[in-house]
């Protein structure tokens, strides 16, 4: 608690950054996994511009190595130099993360707003779709895409591309039943009388009070995307060129890497996965705090 | 009530249709062929000539239908999904894909059982505790760490309770559905316990991996029933504290609980699949694993669709369960 002088009359508001950080004092999962997340970057961040990424790749340096000075985290059975692999693999997680989360949230908030806005059949085949696919886990029919794909074929795209496929309906929900609460309240019939056409009542009156549940549901989607290429790649379904977290588990799985006493192939990756998930999970919390004020905390 | 059965049960056939339709499409807008690749790589191995292979997949073709128009090839493929065939196993080859899913499906069920009950129990309580303030302050806080495990999936848990318990302390097996060189005998209680003791590091990794979700949720609605008119009336009745909180608190926070159950399925079939295969349980996650390892598509085809459909169906039953759990709608 800051001690509040009493010597001034003036009301001082206080500066953003310091909203912000009073802010993130009441919602601590919001802080701490965006403190996560941050030191994650700065890692990977500071990886690429140090070390020689050719070494994430298979026989570039002396197989099956603890980890020493020399290899901070050991090296696999193909020779791949696991530090370099772990930095190449958390920025592909990344960029899967973001793309397909990116995608995702902003199908879902397309079709959301068609769906509640327009209303009538555009409404009932978009909900009703949502509906039938929901039932459907998602990650068995994309272990079915990713399995027809031709495995050279296998990019960190496709990967990207086959998690988005499936992942869209529960932004579209999510988008909708808000859309559908706010195209009621008066801010939005006031300039419906003023003449103001759809496309401007959309853009200027609804998205930005939606902008709170649009971010809450992109974290969403990209904890959701994270984790649903991790399963494809644990399984083997992944890009299998490439040192993703998931990926290099499989591997080391593939190759009994416990009963050979080769502890740091599968343990590092899983780690550093967990922060990964873990961040983004306590964010996604935070977020939604920040989305629903109702569940808000006072301070 | 009938008419609602009826509605149900349509959607459900719908949803069934709609996943049989997903899984038959999308390999074929691939360009993969997989009779061709599997007679590809026969070829390498086996000494068979270009043409000869040629005449052997013609033949083959013809037999599995894949030189019918592409709509017949959708009907025969409906039909033959609504009498329950899957086709068979490229790999094993007269085995069909139904047995090779039956023979795993116990194994994947015990473990599917034991883990989601066990954590349903464990959870529900541990979030009801959690939030409810009259509970000592030691037992609240054993929540914390479920709740903060709970964005781990089971399968990195798996990965972790191998590395710290199954090979630093060396306390449980590395994998495996039983000891080496034993042979399989249900009626030795040395051979069951074997079996046991294999089941408990992939059992404890889902379990922990989903406490937490369960936890977090109870915690929720815990929260709000606490406020209640009916819980503070049964206060001031002078009702003692565990009637209180089995008979009004617990009982009404659970009902919307029953319903997660239902959803919370499909992860969990998932994450169980692949923790089999991570541990090389018997299982369906090791019918698909190596059905992905040796690309064999049918049985890749089978099993998800046959997991889809199990995985709707029970979400659909869930729903006429859940009158009998809330004498609210079952009067309706």
């Amino acid at each position: 608690m800051t001690t509040v002088s009493l010597a001034q009359p003036e009301i001082i508001q206080p500066s953003r950054l310091t909203l912000i950080f009073r802010y993130m004092r009441r919602n601590k999962g919001l802080a701490v996994g965006l403190f996560i997340l941050l030191l994650l970057v700065i890692f990977t961040v500071y990886g690429m511009a140090t070390a020689d990424l050719k070494h994430a790749y298979p026989i570039t340096v002396k197989s099956k190595q603890p980890p020493s000075w020399e290899f901070p985290l050991g090296t696999d059975f193909f020779g791949r130099d696991l530090y370099v692999a772990m930095i190449v693999g958390l920025k592909e997680t990344a960029l899967i993360g973001l793309l397909a989360g990116g995608l995702g949230t902003m199908v879902g908030v397309v079709l959301g707003f068609i769906s509640a806005y327009f209303g009538g059949w555009l409404d009932m085949i978009i909900k009703g779709i949502c509906q039938i696919l929901t039932p459907i886990p998602a990650l068995l029919i994309q272990i079915i895409i990713a399995g027809s794909l031709d495995k050279r074929d296998v990019t960190i795209y496709t990967m990207a591309f086959v998690v988005v496929l499936l992942a869209w309906m529960g932004p579209t929900l999510v988008i909708r039943a808000q859309v559908l609460t706010m195209k009621e309240r008066q801010f939005v019939s006031v300039a419906k009388l003023s003449g103001m056409g759809d496309l401007g009542i959309i853009f200027s009156e609804i998205l930005p009070n939606l902008l709170p549940f649009i971010a809450a549901s992109f974290v969403n989607q990209v904890f959701y995307a994270v984790f649903a290429s991790f399963y494809l790649a644990v399984l083997g379904l992944g890009p299998l060129r490439e040192p993703l977290l998931g990926n290099t588990i499989w591997a080391a799985q593939g190759q009994s890497a416990f009963f050979n006493n080769w502890w740091w192939w599968p343990l590092f990756p899983a780690l550093a996965l967990v922060l990964v998930l873990g961040s983004l999970a306590l964010i996604n919390m935070g977020m939604d705090e920040l989305a629903n004020p109702r569940v808000r905390k006072t301070e | 009530m009938i008419k609602l059965i009826i509605r149900r049960l349509l959607f459900l056939i719908t949803v069934i249709w709609a996943a049989s339709t997903i899984v038959f499409f999308i390999p074929r807008i691939s360009q993969k062929n997989p009779v061709r690749e599997r007679f590809a790589t026969l070829a390498i191995s086996g000494g068979f000539s270009p043409k000869d292979l040629e005449v052997i997949i013609a033949s083959y073709n013809t037999k599995f239908g894949l030189d019918k128009p592409l709509f017949e090839q959708y009907t025969d493929y409906l039909s033959s999904i609504s009498r329950f065939d899957l086709g068979v196993s490229y790999n094993k080859y007269p085995r069909t894909v139904l047995e090779l899913i039956m023979d795993s499906l116990p194994w994947t069920i015990v473990l599917l059982l034991v883990t989601t009950v066990l954590s349903f129990v464990i959870g529900n309580l541990l979030g009801a505790i959690a939030a409810w303030p009259r509970a000592p302050r030691w037992l609240r806080t054993f929540a914390t760490p479920f709740i903060l495990l709970q964005g781990v999936p089971p399968v990195l848990m798996g990965v972790l309770l191998l590395f710290f318990i199954g090979f630093k302390l060396k306390l449980a097996p590395l994998g495996g559905a039983y000891s080496t060189g034993v042979i399989p005998d249900w009626s030795s209680l040395t051979f069951i316990w074997d079996v046991v003791w294999h089941q408990i590091l992939p059992g404890l990794a889902l379990l922990l991996g989903s406490v937490g979700g369960w936890t977090l949720s109870m915690r929720g609605m815990g929260i709000t029933i606490q406020g209640e008119d009916y819980v503070n009336f049964a206060e001031h009745k002078g009702l003692g504290g565990y009637t209180i909180f089995k008979d009004y608190y617990l009982r009404n926070a659970l009902l919307p609980q029953a319903t997660g159950l239902a959803l919370a399925l499909g992860g969990v079939v998932v994450s169980a699949i692949v923790i089999e295969s991570q541990f090389g349980l018997p299982g369906i996650g090791r019918v698909l694993d190596a059905a992905i390892r040796s690309n064999d598509f049918l049985v890749i085809y089978g099993v998800v669709l046959f997991v889809t459909i199990a995985v709707a169906t029970l979400m659909v039953l869930m729903e006429f369960i859940y009158p009998l759990l809330d004498p609210r709608i079952r009067n309706e």
